[in-house]
């Protein structure tokens, strides 16, 4: 049995504010991230049988929320736990457990409200493996295979800094993007270096929001008086592999996007030459270039140019990360939510910085440092 | 003061010989894989039977950056690389070297030991000054 399109996004919705947000807990972002995704399709609490969350325990969001579920996901695999939500559900409405599911994010990344403190756990692998020698958290080692990537295929300096100028491109045209002048390469290089080649305008943002979509049976879609088109999922796939980046399989390309890649595009049928529109985790400048090989846009070592020539950028063949991105747009933690809710919008034809004719949209997550991903493949009805 | 790893029951053995002053990369005893990091069962077999091997002590730093900014007790800049192990598996380790901007990818890299105290942490040495 093909799942291709049986579900259907029919809310989406961000926090009301994003950025700074020091009124609100992190389950508070969840619950007005859900309640702005429920008034979007037009439904109530209690419509809804199944929750699903990352951060936040899927029971307390349904509790806060007064839902009494029939279904909870509480998959927590960092940042791509939405895509994986949306897959996951995509199964259990698809075989009756359930018929309306609340996927739901909320972060205070930023202000801190209502938030476990973070630091690894004192006996965790990366506590372990990792801490003792010193990293500066996620800047250190998420990229720590970027200068591997340049020996190999000849990145320059100059390609890994036009990620960041890109996206600022894009996030110029959006009202709610948190940096919206424009950058220049030189700018890059000015920032503070990190851990080179890494600078801080190579790194995404740290702010406070949320971010909820409503899943429901493509059937019970048609029959509910929505106020926004449904936005069918036609593929979604998943992997994981090593939370330690010693322990990934490579570190100038990602294992876990090509394999829940491979599997999103399968399912839909989909080729790349049709889709209009792509998002890609960017928690750091080189994970969009790994993103566009390991999902099949480009060949090994080409990512770089085809940024560099503009196919992602507005106007260009292939719009990417058309929010501005974690690097301009906003980054609570674990931003795959928002990725999804810019596909949602741009096949919708919603977006504030919309692309021309978008029927379908692929939205890549990442977790941790390429210990997790989830793809999926969204359409219009055209494409059903 | 720098951190040191707090072992759990599955890594305790290989932390001690770190300690010892010895790196040692677990093997599989059924299938003969070597495997890191340290777990009681194989990842490639599933086996239970698990030895430490004393490794070669050579390796190739496969990726690397340099620190600009450092947790308390290290002093930037320093490079943190990932390293293969002559027998294969990876270990992540900073690379000893007054001039971190001048290493490249593939340097080959020997094994040696950090003192912290009673306890030891792995970290690399370049093979050329080591000679």
């Amino acid at each position: 049995m093909s799942l291709r399109g049986a579900i259907a996004i029919v809310g989406a919705a961000e926090s009301t504010d994003l950025g700074k947000i020091p009124d609100k807990s992190a389950l508070e972002l969840h619950v007005d991230a859900a309640l702005n995704a429920l008034a979007d399709c037009g439904l109530t609490p209690a419509d809804i049988d199944g929750v699903a969350s990352a951060g936040e325990l899927p029971n307390d969001v349904a509790d806060y929320l007064g839902i009494v579920p029939e279904y909870l996901d509480g998959t927590n695999v960092g940042g791509s736990s939405y895509m994986l939500h949306v897959r996951h559900a995509m199964a259990a409405i698809s075989a009756g457990l359930c018929e309306t599911v609340l996927v739901t994010h909320g972060e205070s990344g930023r202000s801190r409200i209502g938030m476990t403190p973070w630091a690894p756990a004192p006996q965790s692998l990366m506590a372990q493996l990792e801490v003792p020698h010193g990293p500066v958290g996620a800047p250190s080692l998420f990229p720590i295979g970027v200068r591997r990537y340049m020996a190999q295929y000849g990145m320059t300096r100059e390609q890994l800094a036009l990620v960041p100028v890109v996206q600022r491109q894009w996030a110029a045209m959006n009202p709610r993007a948190k940096l919206r002048d424009p950058i220049t390469v030189e700018d890059v290089f000015a920032s503070p270096v990190i851990a080179d080649p890494v600078h801080l305008l190579h790194c995404c943002l740290v702010t406070d929001g949320g971010g909820a979509l409503v899943l429901t049976s493509a059937e019970r879609a048609r029959s509910l008086d929505l106020p926004n088109p449904p936005v069918y999922v036609l593929g979604a796939g998943e992997s994981s592999e090593s939370s330690v980046v010693s322990g990934l399989e490579s570190l100038t390309s990602s294992r876990a996007i090509r394999l829940g890649g491979e599997r999103a595009l399968a399912q839909s049928g989909v080729a790349h030459a049709d889709v209009d529109h792509l998002m890609i985790y960017d928690a750091f400048a080189h994970v969009p270039i790994y993103g566009l090989e390991d999902l099949g846009f480009v060949g090994r070592g080409e990512a770089p140019a085809f940024i560099e020539d503009g196919h992602t950028a507005p106007g260009g063949s292939l719009p990417m990360n058309t929010n501005g991105g974690g690097l301009s747009y906003t980054h609570t933690g674990m931003y795959g939510m928002f990725a999804i809710q810019e596909s949602v919008r741009q096949v919708r034809g919603t977006a504030p910085a919309q692309v021309d004719g978008v029927d379908i949209s692929v939205c890549t997550g990442v977790g941790g440092m390429f210990m997790s991903s989830g793809t999926l493949v969204l359409g219009s009805a055209a494409t059903l | 003061m720098k951190p040191v790893p707090l072992a759990t029951p599955d890594t305790q053995a290989w932390l001690d010989r770190i300690d010892a002053g010895e790196l040692t990369v677990p093997r599989c005893t059924a299938c003969a894989s070597f495997f890191l990091y340290p777990r009681s069962s194989c990842p490639r077999c599933g086996a239970r039977t698990v030895e430490l091997v004393p490794a070669a002590g050579t390796g190739v730093l496969l990726s690397f950056v340099v620190n600009h900014r450092a947790p308390a007790g290290f002093e930037a800049p320093y490079a943190l690389g990932v390293v293969a192990l002559a027998e294969g598996p990876h270990l992540t380790g900073v690379v000893r070297t007054d001039r971190p901007e001048l290493l490249e990818v593939d340097a080959p890299v020997r094994v040696a030991f950090e003192e912290r105290g009673e306890r030891r942490v792995v970290c690399f040495d370049l093979e050329e000054a080591t000679a």
